[in-house]
């Protein structure tokens, strides 16, 4: 690993004032995507912030009935925290279908929002990759693109997928990141907060110069409703998603009332499907309604050399969570 | 080779002084005598450069010695870890490795650097209480929390359950993944949110991989030493 200045924060304004103070700066909280990819020489901080003492480790449930999550709460004790089990299953089930439970007690909630793709090429240092090397090109479109690449969402200048489970049940459910720079707090819509790469690849988040993300607060748990997260795999552990999905339905009289379905290892942002939705609401379940719905979720997408499997396979995944949600 | 490692075999080698009566079988103790420059050389990739010469000498002590704070190199910062119980302050500059620091600095190789990546596991130990991959932390990151290693398990001569149960189910074969298997145990054990079925621990020590596939006894192991753990206050 190379050099770099090190600083630990003891609170947000320090650690924002401290990134601000050097170009290239890093915030280091659980580390492992920021320690794994400094490694391999992928990232190469001037200068890592450490923020692990701020005090951004609780959650709190607010008047409004959302749940206000602070940036260094880990994967661990989000998926495990009473409220999260009991409002939001969706979330702690995409919790503890990702990596394992040592990565998961260091992983933070700000840093898997903040986690990077595991396209082979962005990862290897040396092949074309404009997430990398903005304006070289992308390997990994006509390349080994089977597992960790999308289908919705791509652009020919990039085609990793995003790799979080915990941002797509986050999508299914709404949220805010709430982020702290120089000039103050903000709250970005969970939903705009990650970007699609068009042109753009190496712009994957809607935060500015110097800004910290600070908390997560999911919306308020729908009433009545029931979730689920359905992780389709290589393996039935430790191991990214080929396809997933977020799904959270309220029936009332036999009729879907509301629904929100978010998909995860087939877009390159955590992936939310209206359509989907929308071709549920006000109707009566049936395996023909969510075929249908599976459909309308994948109308957009695009297949890659070998990643064409992902579309019915992230249709089962919407049409396998509905049914047993619903039965 | 076997001769070294075996305190019974007679001494053979004239010239050689007797072996310490005390000492650890140790292959490690016998590299680290015939070749400390060897080691500082081929192993100075870990810890940055101009650590390792001084990492060796600690190294070679007993591992409960306390290691004294020395003058900080240029980049380098003091902090003090405390190791399996007993307060250690080390220099290290930023980069190093809390799995690179614990190995070569403390002395304490019982934690394995197997992918260097938190792939698989072999670096397990206890930050506070919480099984982490060592290799993902910065020794910087750790400054004043308890480490706990394989070698804090065993407590005055004995076995923790963990370590009795894995010899009983012979839950290894090559043994490199072990330490990390056994911090993970313990850690799950000790976890009341994690469930005692047997598909519960398969998820939760899925962070560990074994190579060799010892995997069926492990899990037996891990089961077993559940109703002889320590009980937690």
């Amino acid at each position: 690993m190379r050099h770099f200045e090190y600083s630990r924060a003891g609170d947000v304004g320090q650690a924002v004032a401290n990134h601000a103070a050097m170009q290239n700066t890093a915030f280091l909280a659980g580390g492992t995507t920021l320690l794994d990819l400094m490694k391999i020489d992928v990232m190469r901080p001037a200068a890592v912030v450490d923020i692990n003492r701020v005090e951004l480790k609780q959650i709190d449930a607010l008047p409004d009935g959302r749940v206000r999550i602070g940036a260094l709460v880990s994967n661990t004790d989000l998926a495990r925290h009473a409220k999260v089990v009991a409002d939001y299953p969706v979330l702690a089930q995409a919790l503890l279908s990702g990596a394992t439970t040592q990565l998961r007690n260091k992983a933070t909630t700000g840093g898997n929002v903040m986690q990077r793709v595991r396209c082979n090429y962005f990862r290897d240092g040396v092949s074309p990759c404009n997430k990398r090397t903005p304006g070289s090109g992308c390997a990994a479109v006509g390349g080994i693109n089977r597992s960790v690449h999308a289908v919705l969402g791509t652009s020919e200048h990039c085609i990793a997928s995003h790799p979080s489970d915990m941002c797509v049940a986050m999508a299914a459910i709404g949220a805010t990141v709430t982020v702290q720079g120089p000039k103050g707090t903000r709250d970005i819509a969970f939903a705009d907060f990650h970007l699609l790469p068009g042109d753009t690849p190496d712009k994957e988040h809607a935060l500015m110069a110097d800004e910290m993300i600070t908390h997560v607060t999911l919306d308020a748990p729908l009433a009545g409703a029931k979730s689920a997260y359905l992780k389709l795999r290589d393996r039935a552990s430790y191991q990214f998603a080929l396809a997933s999905s977020a799904i959270i339905i309220r029936l009332e009289d036999g009729v879907i009332k509301q629904a929100r379905i978010a998909l995860g290892g087939v877009g390159t942002k955590p992936w939310r499907a209206p359509e989907a939705e929308a071709q549920l609401v006000g109707q009566r379940p049936s395996p023909a309604l969510f075929e249908a719905a599976a459909s309308a979720a994948f109308k957009t997408a695009v297949a890659q050399s070998h990643n064409a499997y992902k579309i019915p396979l992230g249709q089962q995944a919407i049409v396998r969570n509905l049914s047993t949600l619903v039965a | 080779m076997a001769d070294h490692d075996n305190p019974e075999t007679p001494h053979a080698c004239p010239s050689c002084p007797p072996p310490e009566p005390a000492a650890a079988p140790s292959r490690r103790s016998f590299l680290m005598s015939m070749g400390v420059s060897g080691l500082a050389v081929t192993g100075g990739g870990l810890i940055p450069r101009g650590q390792v010469q001084a990492a060796v000498p600690v190294a070679a002590e007993s591992t409960a010695a306390p290691v004294a704070a020395t003058p900080l190199a240029p980049g380098e910062q003091t902090v003090t870890l405390v190791v399996n119980g007993a307060k250690r302050s080390i220099n290290v500059p930023p980069n190093a490795v809390l799995l690179d620091v614990v190995r070569e600095k403390l002395g304490l190789t019982g934690t394995k650097k197997g992918c260097d990546h938190g792939q698989c596991g072999a670096c397990t130990l206890h930050v506070n209480g919480t099984a982490v991959n060592s290799c993902l932390s910065l020794a910087v990151m750790h400054d004043g929390d308890e480490i706990t290693t394989i070698e804090g398990l065993a407590q005055d001569g004995t076995l923790h359950p963990v370590q009795e149960a894995f010899w009983a189910h012979d839950a290894y074969q090559c043994g490199y993944c072990t330490s990390g298997q056994m911090m993970s145990a313990v850690a799950i054990l000790k976890d009341a949110r994690i469930g005692r079925d047997d598909a519960s621990v398969r998820e939760a020590m899925s962070g560990n991989i074994c190579r060799c596939g010892a995997y069926k006894n492990i899990l037996a192991a891990v089961q077993s030493a559940r109703t002889n753990m320590p009980k937690v206050s």
